[in-house]
Parts: C-alpha cells; structure tokens; sequence
C-alpha cells in the first residue's frame, strides 16, 4: 500500500478551469522511499506539495482528485485534522532557512512547540526530547545551540534545525521543497546525506522538490518529471537518466552542464583587456570616530583576461567572488590594488575620469527580476549608456533594435515593460544593454544562476556565440562548477577573500592540487552522472 | 502559473491616456467615487463661494448673535452675528490652499533633501543631522515661532506648517532612496555612466513616489488641522478671515449655547481629510506596480 497517494490532482487559479495550474497530476509515494519532483518553474511541483499539506494560498484551489494519505482523504479532512496531520503524519521543509525560522525565538525552543502542539509531553520529556532530535540532524555542541537564536547559525545549521523540527514528531511522510538550493554545495552535500540517513533510520518516506537533476541522481528513488502542471513521466531514477521516455525530460536531462571541462580552446590573441594586481577590498575597520571589525572580503586578487577568452570566479557565499567583480565595475572602491582595463589603471580614478573607461567594460547581473527598471521600455534601458556618451537617439534606437535581434528577441519588442518577459529573456536584454556600449570585457555576475536549467543553457550559447562574433573577454562569476567547466577557459577558485587556486580549467577542475578545490568538486552534486549523454561517466571511460 | 501572470499583466502594461487613468482610479471603487464627488463638492464650492453664499461672510450684525439655523442662516450664526454656512464655505479657500500647498511643498522640498541624502554619502551625515535637529523641536512650537517671528499671514502660516514636516519626508525618501540604490538596475546605470541626476531622476524617483503620494494626503490633512491649532493659538491666521479651524476656536467658547459652530466645520475638517485620504490610497494602488501585480494574482 502506498503511503501517500496522489490521483488525478487538478488546482486551478480562483477554481477556474481555464487557469489550471496542475493538470492531472497522479502520484504515489511507498514508506520509506524518496521520490523526486522535478520540473522547471512554473511547473506545480511547489503546488502540488502545498495541496497536500493543506497550504494552498486561498487564490488556488483543488478542484479535483483525491490526496491520500494511508488511505485518509486529505481534501476532506477538517482543519483541525489537518493541522494534527501536519507535523505527525507529514511534515515539510522549505527552500529558504533564513525566513523560515522565527528570528525571536531561541531554536530549541521552536523544536519544542511542534512537541506542545502535538503531544502530551512533560517539560522536560519536551527538551530531552529536541535535544536528541539535534543529535540526531548532527548539530555540534547541543547544548548551546539549543538556547541560540536564528541569527547566529549558519545556513546549514538553519536548515538542520528545519529538519529537526519537521521529524521530531517522527511523521512518515517528509516533503522537502527545495531544501538545499539555498545552501552552498558543500553543506547541501551534508544536508543531502542527512536526509538520506534519517530516511533510513526512522523510515520515513520523502517526497524531495528540486529542479537540480545533479540532486536528484543523488537521492531518488524515482523521479517524476513534471511539465507546465502535467506528469511527463515517472520512473526509477536509473532508468529515468539512462532512457528518458519524452523528449522533455530528454532535454532536460541534455541542458545540465557537465562537470568535465570543455577541451581547451587555443587562444586566438595574445592581448590583455582586463587585469588585476594584488586587488584588496576591506569592509570596516577604524575609523576617526568608529570602532569596527575589518573585513578582509577579497585579497591579493591578481587576474588576467585575455580578448576573446572567459575567465572563471568560482567560490561559495561569502569567498569575496562578487566583491572583485564589483570592484572591476568600481560599484564598489577597492581599498588597494590595481584594475587595469585596456591600458588604464582605473582603481582610483575619480568618478568623473573614470565615465570614459566605463564603456569598455559592462556587467549582467544575477536577478533578472531587478536587472531592469521595471517602470521604464527596455529600449529606454539599453539606449540609456550610449546616450550618456553623446549621439543621436534614432541611432542608439536603431542599435537597441539590432541588439535585440543579436541576443534572439524580435526588434518591435523596444517599445514593451520588462515584465513582459520571462526570466530568460530579461537577462538577454540585460545582456543587449550590456552590448550596447561596445564592451571589450562583459562581467556575468551569476547571470545563469536564476534561471531554468533549459534556459541557463540557452543564455550560456548566446555569451559564447556572442564572445566568438564579437571578441570579448567574459569575466564569468558562478557558484556552479558544472556551468563554470562548460564555458569557462581559465577558472580562478576562491575561498574567504583569497584566491585558492588559478589556472586553465582543465586543471583546476580535471586536476585540482588544494584540498578546497577538490572537496567543491567532491560535493558538486551528480559529478558521476553524464546526463547529456545519459550515461555515468565511469562507463564513458571504458 | 507564471506563464498566466505575465500574460495578464502585458495586457496591464500597455499605455494609457492619462484621462483614463483618472477615470479608472475614480471608479475603482464605490468609496473612491464617493470621496471624489465630495472633495470635488468641496473643492467647487471654495472657488465659487462668492456665487454660492447667502451672506457676506465677515459682516458683523450684533443683533443676529447665536441665532439657531433658520430658512435665513442655514447653520445659524455665530458670536458676532456672522452667517455660520457663509464663513465655512470660504473658510475652505483658506483651509484647502494652505492643506495642497503645504502638502506640495513638503514633498517636494523632501523629495529634494531625500534624494540627495539618501545617494550622496557625503551629504547624507550633515543633511540628516539638520533633519535630527529640526526634528528634535516639537512642531507645534517652531510653527508658533516662525510665525511670531514673521508676523501672521497665510504665507507665514503656511511655511509655519510646511517647516516641521518637511524631515518626515526626508527620512521617508532617504530610506527609500537607501534601498533602491541597492537594485541591480541602478548598478547597471552606475555603470553605464549615466549622471547622478539621471540616475536619481529615473531610476530612483519613480520608486518614492507611491509611499509619497500617501505621505501627502497625510501632510495635506494634517496641515489642516495645525492651520485649525494655530488659529485656535491665536498664532494663526487673523479672526475675521474665516478659516475651518478659525471657525471651530471661535464657537468653543460658546459650545454649550450653539454647539454647531464647531461641530459643522468639524465635520466638513473631517470628511475632507477622509476623502483625500481615500483618494491617495487609490492613487497609490493605481501607480505603484508591486500592488497591481497582486490584484492580478488576485
């Protein structure tokens, strides 16, 4: 019997059948398996997992299908019964740890209200009780992390305490949405094998959200692929990333960058058009009137990137990668160093020496919901900088329009608002804004990391078809190995502020010498998986 | 669902005479129509009091002292005798002009101040100690000073009121200026060399302009009220000249023989100010993008 079992789910925007969100979904779960659902945004995969808890926000409503829990209905169940299903019978963790933890309470006090609610526990069989679940999910020094707030762990330990939280009722039933897509790879590593621990110790089934396939070869039992509200297939993991029965998840599959780098590519110029020397930026410190603690957010960066060629920055949160591109860009002073673009030391030139140089070097951001004024007409935002360089608005609107069609959208589409893209073609026109000004170096600062996998692909061919037209030199910031190893020439690895380790990306990534280098790679999900070619790499090698 | 969202919303996006987006925001909502028509009522009958009123309002006739309303004075009279309907009717050109314009003239003065603090570090520590400053002086008193100092006329009264307002405002835009500054798209602009005047003009303005529209009703009612509290100081604008809230000073002491002299222009103070503020609130809605993309999802 399956533990939960989902037939013929359809939710749909205020009931309407025209606005159907989730079209049909069938689903089942048996105890102690992980099932994953996978699908790009907009698929329902969150939705389908907030039905079954009950959570649907009122504007989406289930108007058909059942949601059975060990055979108890859970589309007819009371409000009351729910709410001591939830926590018992199920329970469910979220994406972000940083929100979803009260920030005035102590921890250990939150694991312990799930215990108030839902049984009829002492005091103290209460906080024994939490204290063993904090072992359990392997948080050190129990004791004071038990009295600790929110604020003062990490994004890891966050989300243990999540976990703790989640199946300290022992539920049998654990729903995971997106749980580690917020987290560095290194601690989604830990996270992931917590899980799978306490899956099989307690036995508890887990139905795991995520969009990241690397994940899911990690995890899963079975995967169902989910499409735009409809099940596209579900099978045995295996069996799933070896013989995709659709060509979506075929394509799906082939658009998850491999971790092999790229074979090299032989330089075709010799000329340097970005360089670095010993770059510094320290946050805080002494001041006149203030007393701080210094910050030392990037150190003795030294860069050099070569026309035509991408250079890599790959880092976790926190390794200062963002920091240098910034300084780059002088969005931000570097405290000493120098940034040397097409000849010019720009580093400390005033803001207003420094308008000239800005033309030869643009950035994309990550966001692609920010990246654009969302009150302007995006041939406004791409012909803004050319126009602060003189010349006449029909050219700059002219250019606008062959940009567009450059970075693969229609010409007419200067005169519309951003939200009238998706997120992927947004970042195509922060990238045409970019362009705009003629750059000889573009800096991606996570500019794929927000969009679908599909799509990441997509913008990923546009740079370097862009990069081969136009000889630029990209300077390309990524968390993602598997996306740094697909375009990037030379790869450059940092860690608090200091660049661990600097070369082509063969060897950084093929045959990386520092233990930091290695243990990224070692934690970069699904590094055994070929999903292009839908084999393990160790079978390739044969 | 987000494919719904976006095409709901490029239907929302496309461009809009500004006659029409009166009118939408007009009728939004019953309420919102009901608080135009009265302010509009208001408004027209400020400007054609002369044509509207029975009575000139400022004519002393000792003999008609207190009297109750009548087919004669609408709402009575009050202690000199004066038509009660008459003085309020052009009390509100006073009233009104000095609530709009010293609305106006705080936001825009600390839309100004806000913007420059809030993007140019340098300026931010000495502009916003001056704010603290001014802000540490309870508003009622720096009102009366200045109009002490300058002798009492609608100007006076109205720089008096538009003053202490004006570091609300500052703080308000700086906080706002403070976080859209942070938005990619303004790093995009930093970058592609625009001018501080431009980025703070198109790329930070617009963001302050919602919560601001909200802020101005609040100031335009509350300006009001402190022309009512100054008059009622005797700080304010001279007697004879009928103000609401020279009106209402007038008549407390006679409150207990004609409460209407204070109750009518009470009245009138307070459906005024419920209507501007309703209206803000639907303007508000109508321009800022965060609140028409929920009514979509809505």
């Amino acid at each position: 019997m399956s533990l939960l079992r989902i037939e013929n789910l359809r939710i749909a925007l205020n009931g309407d059948p025209q606005a159907e969100v989730v079209k049909g979904l069938d689903l089942a779960i048996e105890p102690g398996q992980t099932m994953c659902l996978v699908g790009e945004s907009g698929s329902g995969k969150s939705l389908t997992a907030l039905a079954t808890m009950g959570l649907l926000p009122n504007v989406l409503q289930v108007t058909d299908g059942s949601i059975r829990i060990k055979d108890e209905e859970l589309l007819r169940a009371s409000r009351s019964r729910m709410r001591s299903l939830r926590a018992t019978a199920m329970s469910m963790i979220f994406q972000e740890p940083m929100t979803a933890l009260n920030p005035v309470a102590r921890v250990g006090q939150q694991i312990e209200e799930v215990l108030e609610f839902h049984s009829d526990f002492s005091a103290a069989q209460r906080k024994s009780r939490a204290m063993d679940m904090m072992e359990a999910v392997h948080l050190p020094d129990v004791e004071k992390m038990y009295r600790s707030f929110p604020h003062q762990l990490s994004g890891g330990q966050r989300q243990r305490i999540m976990i703790a939280m989640a199946l300290v009722m022992r539920p049998q039933l654990l729903i995971a949405d997106e749980p580690t897509t917020a987290l560095d790879v290194t601690t989604q590593a830990q996270i992931l094998k917590l899980i799978q621990e306490l899956r099989e110790e307690q036995g508890t089934a887990v139905l795991f959200i995520t969009h990241d396939m690397g994940v899911v070869s990690e995890i899963a039992d079975d995967v169902t692929v989910l499409k735009l509200g409809e099940v596209m297939e579900t099978q045995p993991v295996e069996s799933l990333l070896r013989h995709p029965k659709t060509d979506y998840s075929r394509d799906l599959l082939a658009s998850v960058p491999s971790q092999v780098p790229r074979p090299a590519r032989d330089p075709s110029s010799d000329q340097i058009v970005l360089e670095t020397r010993d770059l510094c930026k320290t946050y805080g410190g002494g001041g006149l009137l203030k007393r701080g603690r210094e910050v030392k957010a990037a150190q003795d960066v030294s860069i050099s990137l070569i026309k035509g060629r991408t250079l890599g920055i790959v880092g976790e949160s926190g390794s200062g990668k963002s920091t240098v591109a910034r300084c780059i860009m002088r969005l931000i002073d570097p405290s000493s160093g120098e940034i040397v673009v097409g000849g010019t030391d720009i580093a400390t030139l005033s803001q207003r020496a420094l308008k000239p140089e800005r033309r030869k070097i643009q950035i994309v951001f990550q966001d692609p919901m920010r990246s654009l004024n969302p009150r302007i007409e995006i041939g406004q935002s791409i012909i803004e900088g050319p126009l602060n360089f003189g010349g006449s608005r029909e050219a700059a609107m002219k250019r606008a329009r062959e940009l567009l069609e450059l970075v693969g959208l229609p010409a007419s589409a200067v005169n519309r608002f951003p939200h009238q893209f998706s997120g992927g073609q947004r970042q195509r026109i922060a990238i045409a804004r970019a362009l705009a000004m003629d750059p000889d170096v573009l800096v991606a600062d996570e500019a794929v990391s927000a969009l679908d996998v599909s799509v990441q692909a997509q913008v990923l061919d546009l740079l370097s078809e862009l990069q081969e037209r136009l000889g630029l030199g990209i300077l390309f910031i990524t968390h993602d190995l598997g996306v740094a190893a697909q375009i990037c020439d030379d790869v450059l690895v940092m860690q608090h502020g200091r660049v661990v380790e600097y070369g082509p990306a063969g060897e950084v990534l093929g045959n990386p010498k520092q233990d930091y280098t290695k243990a990224l790679i070692k934690a970069a999900p699904g590094r055994h998986w070929d999903f292009a070619n839908f084999r393990p790499f160790a079978e390739a090698a044969e | 669902m987000t494919d719904h969202t976006v095409s709901a919303a490029s239907q929302a996006g496309a461009r809009v005479s500004p006659l029409s987006r009166v009118r939408e925001i007009v009728f939004s909502s019953p309420l919102v129509t009901l608080a135009a028509i009265i302010l509009a009522v208001i408004v027209l009958s400020a400007i054609f009091a002369p044509l509207i009123v029975p009575h000139d309002p400022v004519r002393l006739s000792p003999g008609e002292r207190l009297k109750p309303p009548s087919s004669e004075y609408w709402l009575g009279t009050d202690a000199f005798g004066r038509d009660l309907f008459s003085r309020i009717v052009y009390g509100g050109r006073i009233s009104l002009v000095v609530g709009v314009m010293a609305a106006v003239a705080a936001v825009g003065l600390g839309l100004i101040l806000g913007l420059l603090a809030g993007y140019i570090r340098w300026l931010d520590a000495v502009l916003m100690r001056m704010v603290d400053g001014l802000m540490a002086i309870p508003s009622i008193l720096l009102a009366i000073a200045i109009v002490a100092l300058w002798g009492a006329s609608i100007w006076t009264v109205l720089i008096a009121i538009t003053i202490p307002e004006v570091p609300r405002v500052v703080r308000l835009v700086r906080s706002l200026v403070l976080s859209a500054r942070e938005e990619p798209y303004v790093e995009a602009a930093i970058a592609a060399g625009s001018s501080t005047w431009l980025i703070m003009r198109r790329h930070l303005m617009p963001n302050t302009i919602a919560p601001l529209i909200i802020q101005g009703t609040y100031i335009c009612a509350s300006a009001i009220l402190v022309e009512a509290i100054l008059s009622f100081l005797g700080a304010g604008i001279s007697p004879e000249t009928p103000s609401w809230g020279n009106i209402m000073a007038e008549g407390r002491i006679y409150f207990q023989i004609n409460p209407g002299i204070v109750l009518w222009p009470g009245l009138v103070v307070s459906v005024a100010i419920l209507s501007i503020n309703l209206l803000g609130d639907a303007v508000r809605d109508a321009l800022d993008p965060r609140m028409a993309k929920r009514g979509i999802e809505r």
